[in-house]
């Protein structure tokens, strides 16, 4: 598409472009670039020169068994936040679109937890299940649960997935309920007319019209559950214990930061943007479709 | 969108399970932030004694106060302060460059402009968290560190509000323009006076979403600013946790993150419609 | 008050040439309607005049002055937009004040020259509105408040009255005409519409496919259309085409007649230059069409005065017409 009308000029254009290109340049595509040939070399013991070691950064990542791993629990975490928060927000939204009046106040609600940064839902939840002072590891303890994340592996991943998917929540309800609220109502009054009960006609006209934000929300949470829950794992479990709960994109900043591994923490900068570059593929490809249906 | 009823009308008992279900999806919600809210009222004594008390206190104000004056590390009214700039510098600094560089590729043919679109494009969904290292390097070389514009510059540097803004640009009438032209207006006068009222709407809800991505940032304020008067309210949260095994300061830690809380729910719940709005814009 | 003159005027887009070359004289004060259908090239045509599009070749001069390069607020013209093109967000007064403020006229001029547009358009209890708050003929006469102001030289209008309905539509025609007689000002007016041409113009130019196959006068081009084209575009019910052959034409040149409805004769059966079957009529009040089907399937309507008496559906009748009727056309749609 583009516009009949254009205003004359040369260098009004290019003079309007200009903050953009610098700050994109500087900030983007310069360190971008950088991680790019970082991840080429590894520094020596005493940090003064680079030497180059070809793809062998990307070598030794895929070979190491913590790269390996984080991997694992990379997929695992996402897949459990993006399923725990669709879950709840799509039995919340299906509530809220059967009422008449009063679904707006239920919205004005859902919605606090979005201005909610990750990194303060992770101390919300860190408090509630506290080792020694939370309330809610206190009352499974009155039932003989022994609560502790921070030695237990599934436990810390469970919290974190439950904090993750907590801050999540709104996101998918606004989503989901204009997606239910975009369903014509004669499409549902002629099932229930033709006898079907909520949960059939749920099951066999509301969610598969409902397929194009299902599918949606579920690229745009796990790009949520990849990059933005930085704050959620560093606030809970600082990707412990035993980094079981390292993700892609928390180690990304251990092993550069903390670990001072640059070129490991370059290489693992690139992987994660061809990760991002295909997830985008992904979310354009079906924008593209979205558009069409 | 509210007196609508995408199912069946319920009655009765049905409309009575619909509000215990919707009730019990709120205090999943809100349960953490009532905790917090209540331990914000209470003494450290009452936390460290288990099960912590779940209605509030009469403590509101000396913990709210001494997190707001002196904080752990740095006080919490200051590190609200260096929020604000953030998120109002992020907010205001993409949508001015954005609306520039989104007025010049709508209305002008320029040499270079289709590279410019798909550079600019490439930018599209990759967070900071992924290049965090070199731009590390970038903002120390410029001495940005524990600065303000090195808070904020790295986190402009993305293309979504321009997209944004090119797609309503494209929707304005060509007449529009040829009317201006007609008129005798220069670009910058038809970007001034009929393109930026017309975009009143968009940029308000566009404002909405930036600010609290802005305000929400934490890894990269954490990265960066090291001098704890350069801390953000979000990342200074953290900061306040002892090392080692000494107790935490609980109900100050609490105070400040309602505190952290604020700004951004009144943003998100005053300004409801402008921000589903640019939710809805901004996924587009 | 200025004269405007297309010297072989043509524009390209990439290869393809859609305008292939018009040239006209429009004298100081002249209405001009550029008529045609949809895809003639007649609002580019506009266009170029107005300095939105660029002149691939041949010159546009306004008041003898060639005018190809410059800027359209340089070139002394005002225009009125297809959807007005008024601008959302200001009120009806900074709507028209918009232009006169950029040129820097003096705020009390300002005031004087909107007060005098809006009284001659009778918009002066709504200048505080928006657009938006307005009906579409209020919106039309604001948009014509624009062009007003400038005082130009040359009004433009493109397609100005196609987003009115019917009703509003002919009395718009009216408030137009008028207003323009009262200012004197040279008009070129584009419309697909040829009653609005015929009422409008005082001369018409017929575009067709990017080439204008007539200009003249509107009774003038009504009676001596001079391609196929012109005599079925003008006039409605259209000119009737006849193939020369079965109307037992002499000229050899002659490959199709031409013949207006109200000059076809319904005659009794037998009678009459052609036999042709009624196949529907239609009363109108004033007038009644009849719609006949000739000998090799060809359709054609005659125009009746309603007292005349009609021929009834299914009947065989003659059709007859006068030789000074006959309209005769070439191979190419000339006259012949």
């Amino acid at each position: 598409m583009e516009k009949r009308v254009t205003f004359k000029g040369l260098w009004l254009p290019l003079l309007l472009v200009l903050p953009q290109i610098v700050i994109t340049a500087v900030f983007f595509f310069y360190p971008a670039g950088q991680a790019i040939w970082q991840s080429l070399f590894i520094p020596d013991p005493f940090g003064l020169s680079m030497k180059y070691v070809g793809l062998g950064n990307f070598e030794y990542l895929l070979g190491n068994p913590y790269y390996r791993a984080s991997f694992v629990t990379t997929a695992v975490f996402s897949i459990l936040v993006t399923v725990v928060s669709m879950g709840i927000a799509l039995y919340l939204a299906v509530l809220a679109d059967r009422l008449i009046k009063g679904s707006g106040v239920y919205r004005t609600l859902l919605i606090w937890p979005y201005a909610v940064a990750p990194a303060v839902a992770g101390v919300l939840w860190l408090f509630m299940f506290n080792t020694r002072v939370g309330v809610v590891s206190w009352y499974l303890g009155l039932l003989g649960y022994d609560w502790n994340h921070v030695l237990n592996g599934e436990e810390a991943m469970g919290l974190v997935v439950v904090a993750s998917a907590w801050g999540r929540i709104s996101y998918n309800f606004l989503f989901f309920l204009a997606g239910l609220q975009a369903i014509p109502k004669s499409v549902i009054e002629a099932a229930a007319i033709d006898g079907a009960r909520f949960w059939t006609r749920f099951r066999t006209i509301v969610f598969p019209l409902l397929s194009p934000t299902t599918f949606f929300l579920l690229v745009v949470n796990i790009v949520y559950a990849f990059f933005e829950t930085f704050g959620v794992i560093h606030t809970i479990t600082s990707g412990g214990p035993q980094q079981s709960t390292t993700i892609l994109v928390y180690k990304v900043y251990a092993d550069g930061f903390v670990g001072q591994d640059l070129g490991s923490s370059a290489a693992q900068s690139v992987i994660l943007l061809v990760i991002v570059g295909l997830l985008t593929i992904v979310q354009f490809k079906f924008i593209e479709r979205r558009v069409h249906y | 969108m509210a007196d609508h009823s995408g199912m069946v009308e319920k009655r009765g008992f049905g409309l009575w399970m619909t509000h215990l279900g919707l009730i019990i999806g709120l205090l999943f919600v809100f349960f953490p932030i009532w905790l917090a809210l209540v331990a914000s009222t209470v003494t450290q004594a009452d936390i460290m004694d288990p099960p912590m008390p779940l209605l509030p206190g009469d403590h509101f104000f000396e913990n709210y106060r001494k997190a707001l004056v002196s904080g752990i590390n740095a006080p919490v009214a200051w590190m609200m302060v260096n929020s604000m700039i953030m998120a109002l510098g992020i907010a205001f600094g993409k949508i001015v460059i954005s609306l520039l560089s989104a007025f010049a590729i709508v209305y002008f043919r320029f040499p270079g402009r289709r590279t410019f679109f798909w550079l600019i494009f490439l930018t599209l969904m990759l967070p900071v968290e992924v290049r965090i290292v070199p731009t590390y390097e970038v903002v120390a070389g410029f001495g940005m560190l524990n600065s303000y514009s090195g808070l904020i510059f790295p986190l402009i540097a993305s293309a979504t509000a321009t997209f944004l803004f090119r797609q309503f640009f494209m929707t304005v009438p060509d007449e529009l323009a040829e009317a201006a032209r007609v008129d005798g207006a220069s670009p910058m006068q038809f970007f001034r006076d009929i393109l930026l009222p017309m975009s009143r709407t968009n940029i308000a809800a566009l404002f909405v979403i930036l600010f609290i991505y802005g305000w929400n940032q934490y890894l990269w304020p954490l990265l960066i600013t090291t001098d704890p008067s350069m801390n953000t309210i979000v990342m200074g949260i953290k900061q306040m946790f002892p090392s080692g095994d000494d107790f935490a300061d609980w109900p100050v830690i609490m105070a400040t993150s309602i505190l952290a809380m604020i700004p951004p729910v009144i943003v998100v719940v005053g300004m409801q419609r402008l921000f589903i709005r640019g939710l809805v814009d901004s996924e587009k | 008050m200025a004269t405007v003159k297309l010297d072989s005027l043509k524009k390209s887009f990439g290869k393809t040439e859609v305008i292939h070359g018009v040239d006209i004289d429009i004298k100081d004060g002249e209405f001009i309607v550029i008529v045609g259908p949809s895809g003639c090239g007649k609002s580019t045509l506009l266009r170029m005049v107005a300095g939105l599009e660029t002149v691939t070749s041949g010159t546009v001069q306004i008041d003898g002055a060639v005018v190809n390069d410059r800027e359209p607020m340089d070139r002394d013209i005002a225009m009125v937009f297809q959807n007005y093109a008024l601008y959302p967000h200001m009120s009806v007064f900074d709507n028209m004040a918009y232009g006169l403020k950029i040129a820097g006229t003096p705020k009390a001029e300002i005031a004087e020259r909107v007060d005098t547009a809006a009284k001659l358009l009778q918009l002066e209890s709504y200048l505080k509105r928006r657009p938006r708050e307005l009906s579409g003929g209020q919106r039309q006469r604001v948009a014509m408040g624009r062009a007003i102001v400038r005082k130009p030289s040359v009004f433009l209008f493109d397609e100005p009255l196609s987003n009115l309905d019917a009703k509003l539509r002919v009395q718009m025609r009216l408030e137009i005409k008028q207003l323009q007689r009262r200012l004197g000002v040279t008009s070129l007016y584009v419309t697909h519409d040829q009653v609005e041409a015929m009422t409008l113009a005082d001369r018409m130019i017929v575009m067709n496919a990017g080439v204008a196959d007539q200009i003249g006068a509107p009774l003038e081009v009504y009676a001596n259309p001079a391609t196929e084209f012109v005599a079925g575009f003008i006039g409605s019910p259209p000119t009737n085409f006849v193939n020369a052959d079965l109307a037992g034409i002499g000229n050899p040149d002659a490959v199709k007649l031409g013949v207006r409805p109200e000059h076809l004769n319904v005659m009794p059966s037998g009678s009459g230059r052609l036999a042709a079957k009624v196949m529907y009529t239609e009363a109108l009040g004033a007038e009644t069409l009849t719609h006949l089907e000739l000998a090799d399937g060809t359709m054609v309507t005659a125009r009746q005065s309603a007292t005349e008496a009609g021929a009834a559906e299914g009947t065989e009748v003659g059709l007859d017409w006068q030789d000074g009727d006959e309209m005769l056309f070439d191979r190419n749609g000339k006259r012949c």
